[in-house]
């Protein structure tokens, strides 16, 4: 089959490579026919993310057709039409059990890996590095789906891949997000970050009954994505200066809860952004905590900071003070995507919500190396790019 | 390992011999690596003294230190990184937890007929049980061989403890004890391991070191992981025989799963 490796930093390829097969009996595999590039793939392609190896298959946002199951799939048959959740998850440990799927126990075949540098393994999760499993990915023609009687959720006919496909991850990312900020009748929620988990962030603040949604970016085509089609009032951090702009704009007490979708590489031209280049540089730090900071300062006491962005190691000058002076919540996590496919399914069928406002880009599989460049680059607007094999 | 983990593990002689302790907590460099460090170092100085310059001597410096790590056996920089090249030699002793989603009862059953261990215990090859109380263990040893002993159960309590025995004329002497306790607010079994492999003689003492690799510590923790793996997903996770791309000869040198 076709599928796309990484070889190494800004460097990713179509090669062919064997079909994958059933390797344990809660396995299945799924003919690909949509599949996504995250903006966390971009994490990869920049070579941010550790324990990544040349060759490696890319991609956890996914859906298709099952071929084959394995014999303890007893849910699943050949033909079904199915979403895969990007976190892996047994179903049956402490964690499966208390919804928090995206912890799971025994999904990673790397734990030891990750509980050196996280002291406990999360799930395992496709195409994502060796230190959270190193699955195959789903920018391929075919996956193998492990644990498949818990995880895939069947779509109904009716709805198009388009419509569905978010539910793999950035949907849900972006809902867990606004969940996380405990959102009452009149707040106001403040967004970093204007790309495909922010936009979810904002539509999905507004499902849990946000009044406002402050978006903040600088890439044009992105901030008036958020205003237009997901209703957000918008900053140009280029243009604006964050932290005073937000101030004034929720008159003098700050947004309820902030949102960082963002993550481990934010931009920013604040002394704090420059130090934090250079520390990455020099192997001081591993993370880019620009965001994070304005976002901590920027919350009204009481607050809530929400953050979804990923972050893979550590991150330096975190203003700790202002969490505790200001009496914050801190919430995170990998999104524990099984929790929310079946409601969130939902409410694409009221037609609460349509997913594929964020589809800038459709391409084949054989163009993904351009979809990432171009989705690295913020070039031909490109907001979020959808393959099909 | 995820939820709860206490391990201590210590060469059994280590804890007999407080003096003994000492001196290899400091030793962490191997053999071959201390002889390449020391010839390195030999030349080093000498190279570096015939310079009679301010690199040279600085070259002198750095071949002391490495004589000093090949005689000594003890690296800075290894200690710093938390890197041993040199070998356990004697026991192994390990005292370990781990949290599994069933009952006390079912993980009993399972473990009660010993011949399952060898589905999550990497160092066995199978065991073989012969009575009631009396089993037959293969173990894995160097260079495709095995090692064998029988063992007796001393005592067992339906549904919370196991322990056996190797037999006296066992070449390697050993004895486990596993405990299985309710955890709190009905959150599954606590899992207790102790197991202590306890060789007469110095050679066989090599091959315990070995059966458990360069870190026996991790080894068991990697066993119980699949042990709770086994018994909670019903299967253990792997990636081993999926496809991936093609890589270069550095990649393939470098990846630690080539």
């Amino acid at each position: 089959m076709k599928a796309l490796t990484w070889q190494g930093k800004n460097d990713v390829r179509v090669e062919t490579v064997p079909d994958p097969q059933i390797i344990n009996q809660r396995d299945a595999i799924i003919k690909i026919t949509s599949t996504a590039i995250c903006g966390s793939d971009l994490h990869l392609y920049d070579g941010y993310i550790p324990s990544m190896e040349a060759g490696d298959i890319l991609g956890h946002e996914f859906m298709g057709e099952v071929v084959e199951v394995g014999k303890e799939v007893t849910n699943l048959k050949r033909g079904d039409r199915v979403v895969v959740p990007f976190p892996i998850a047994c179903g049956n440990c402490f964690f499966c059990k208390s919804d928090l799927w995206s912890c799971c126990d025994n999904s990673n075949p790397n734990a030891w890996m990750a509980e050196k540098l996280w002291g406990y393994s999360p799930a395992g999760i496709y195409g994502y590095s060796h230190l959270v499993g190193g699955y195959a990915g789903g920018q391929a023609e075919y996956a193998r789906v492990p644990f498949a009687d818990v995880g895939p959720i069947t779509i109904p006919d009716g709805l198009d891949d388009e419509q569905v496909l978010f539910l793999t991850d950035i949907f849900p990312t972006g809902y867990m997000a606004a969940e996380n900020c405990n959102i009452q009748r009149g707040d106001t929620i403040a967004v970093w970050g204007a790309g495909p988990v922010g936009q979810f962030a904002i539509v999905s603040a507004f499902l849990l009954g946000a009044e406002r949604v402050i978006a903040i970016d600088r890439v044009p085509e992105r901030l008036q994505m958020a205003q237009q089609q997901a209703g957000a009032e918008i900053i140009n951090f280029d243009q604006q200066p964050v932290l005073d702009t937000l101030k004034e704009m929720t008159g003098g007490r700050g947004p309820d809860a902030v949102i960082d979708a963002v993550g481990l590489e934010s931009h920013g031209a604040s002394p704090d952004a420059l130090y934090d280049r250079a520390k990455v540089a020099t192997l001081q730090a591993t993370d880019r905590g620009h965001v994070l900071r304005d976002a901590i300062l920027a919350c009204r006491k009481g607050g809530t900071v929400s953050v979804p962005g990923v972050y893979g190691g550590f991150v330096d000058k975190i203003p700790m003070g202002a969490v505790v002076n200001k009496g914050l919540t801190i919430k995170a996590g990998q999104t524990h995507v099984h929790r929310y496919l079946r409601p969130l399914l939902e409410r694409i069928q009221r037609d609460e919500v349509n997913p594929a406002f964020v589809i800038t880009h459709r391409m084949k599989l054989d163009d993904a190396p351009f979809g990432y460049e171009i989705f690295k680059k913020k070039q031909e607007e490109c907001i979020k790019v959808v393959l099909k094999p | 390992m995820a939820a709860t983990e206490r391990d201590v593990i210590s060469t059994a002689k280590q804890n007999r011999v407080p003096g003994r302790q000492l001196v290899a907590q400091q030793r962490n460099v191997g053999t071959v690596d201390r002889l390449i460090s020391a010839v390195a170092g030999g030349a080093l100085t000498t190279f570096g003294a015939m310079q009679r310059s301010a690199p040279g001597v600085a070259l002198a410096v750095a071949g002391t230190y490495l004589i000093y790590r090949g005689v000594v056996g003890n690296c800075l920089g290894y200690k710093a990184l938390g890197i041993s090249t040199a070998q356990p030699s004697q026991g192994i002793a390990v005292n370990k937890a781990v949290t599994i989603n069933k009952t006390p009862a079912e993980l009993y059953e399972f473990w009660h007929n010993f011949e399952n261990l060898p589905r999550f215990m990497d160092h066995l090859q199978s065991v073989t049980v012969q009575d009631n109380n009396r089993s037959h263990w293969v173990a894995k040893a160097p260079a495709g061989t095995t090692v064998e002993w029988d063992a007796m159960i001393t005592d067992e309590q339906p549904n919370s403890s196991i322990s056996w025995h190797s037999t006296p004329e066992a070449s390697i002497a050993n004895w486990g004890t596993v405990r299985f306790e309710e955890a709190t607010g009905g959150r599954g079994t606590v899992v207790h391991v102790e197991l202590e492999y306890q060789p007469p003689a110095s050679k066989l003492g090599a091959i315990v070191a070995k059966l458990f690799g360069e870190e026996p510590n991790q080894q068991i923790s990697e066993d119980l992981r699949r042990f709770k793996r086994l018994m909670e997903a019903g299967e253990i996770p792997t990636t081993a025989g999926q496809p991936r791309g093609s890589r270069s000869m550095l990649g393939k040198l470098l990846s630690p799963s080539s």
